[in-house]
């Protein structure tokens, strides 16, 4: 079978001329767990909405096992987006029928039991809940479907260190040995003994792509470490 | 024993070392099945193919041996496990030597400290 997810040659422009990632190429595999890492702008959002479909590369291609992003690859891929998209009116049980309907993959039983871990109240509306609380939900939805690949924008960002852990906790026993997560954060040192590789991006480019045992290895160092090293301001 | 893995060392190694420390110190008994890898990934906070190198590398000591059901189990080797014991004791030795001699001490102060620090207890 082919790669999972191959990008070449791929350029994103948008208005104003600003190159957000610049010709770059990447090759991504099955059954791991990757953090996508670079400084504010470097174009892990951008990359991530190419993936995902959300924006059409201003060169260049992307393909999800062999199909380009849309309705096809939709379906197997799972999006946390950097901010919420959710209507703050809904409880929170309709958003799980919501999900139901709405994506074939989706487990409504996983995503219960997620919540009631948490001791998230299924009868509360969205905008009632805090910041954190709201981030966990919507980790909840995209976690609790059976994607090839998973593509997490800031995931931890909001959440309390606990919370964190346990989110953490449930990527590592909930996702399915094929699939691929891949998790942008700037929260390196929380994050980084569960992943599998790193892929480091710099203006729009890759810098490196590594498995974090290797860096450790050849550096010794952590990669938090050696993130601060390599893009020392 | 907790699961710290703050070292900047290859966290395969780091968690190597803690599967061992609770084989020698009995949290693991002889004959025992340990966890499986996701449990104890999930457990350390740790990558599930990380965990996995880590004990096939044990295995490959005869640490831990896989049983058909799935899953592992400590072995029953005494020796072995007595082995593994000195082994560890050795590297923590070695290790603290080094301390001391960057602290500036020679071999037969090190001994004289020790022997001081024994009394005591």
């Amino acid at each position: 079978m082919s790669e999972l997810v191959e990008i070449r040659g791929l350029t994103k422009v948008y208005e104003k001329k600003k190159t957000a990632l610049d010709n770059l190429n990447l090759t991504i595999g099955r059954g791991r767990i990757i953090g996508l890492l670079g400084p504010n702008g470097s174009g892990k959002t951008t990359l991530i909405k190419l993936i995902s479909g959300l924006l059409v590369p201003t060169q260049g291609e992307i393909l999800i096992n062999g199909n380009h992003p849309g309705a096809m690859t939709k379906a197997q891929v799972s999006y946390l987006p950097e901010r919420t998209y959710l209507q703050a009116g809904m409880k929170v049980k309709n958003l799980v029928d919501f999900f139901a309907d709405f994506y074939e993959d989706f487990n409504p039983e996983r995503a219960r039991g997620l919540l009631a871990n948490l001791r998230i109240d299924e009868g509360a509306r969205l905008k009632t809940l805090s910041k954190g609380t709201k981030e966990k939900v919507q980790l909840i939805m995209v976690m609790s479907r059976q994607a090839q690949l998973y593509l997490l924008d800031e995931p931890i960002a909001g959440v309390d260190p606990a919370a964190r852990d346990y989110i953490l906790k449930t990527i590592i026993t909930n996702y399915n040995p094929e699939a691929t997560v891949i998790v942008s954060t700037h929260l390196i040192s929380d994050i980084e003994n569960i992943l599998d590789e790193v892929i480091f991006i710099r203006d729009g480019r890759i810098m490196l792509q590594d498995t974090v045992e290797s860096i450790r290895e050849r550096k010794g160092k952590s990669v938090d470490a050696y993130f601060r090293e390599v893009f020392v301001c | 024993m907790a699961w710290n893995l703050n070292s900047d060392r290859p966290i395969y190694a780091q968690i190597l070392e803690i599967i061992q420390m609770r084989i020698v110190s009995g949290i693991y008994r002889p004959g025992e099945r340990i966890p499986s890898v996701r449990e104890l990934a999930a457990e350390a906070g740790v990558n599930p193919n990380t965990m996995q190198k880590a004990l096939s590398e044990l295995e490959r000591s005869g640490l831990v041996m896989a049983v058909r059901t799935s899953g592992r189990v400590v072995t029953e080797d005494m020796e072995m496990i007595r082995q593994t014991k000195t082994a560890l004791a050795r590297e923590q030795v070695r290790e603290f030597i080094d301390r001391m001699k960057r602290l500036g001490f020679n071999k037969e102060e090190v001994v004289e400290l020790l022997e001081q620090e024994g009394e005591h207890e």
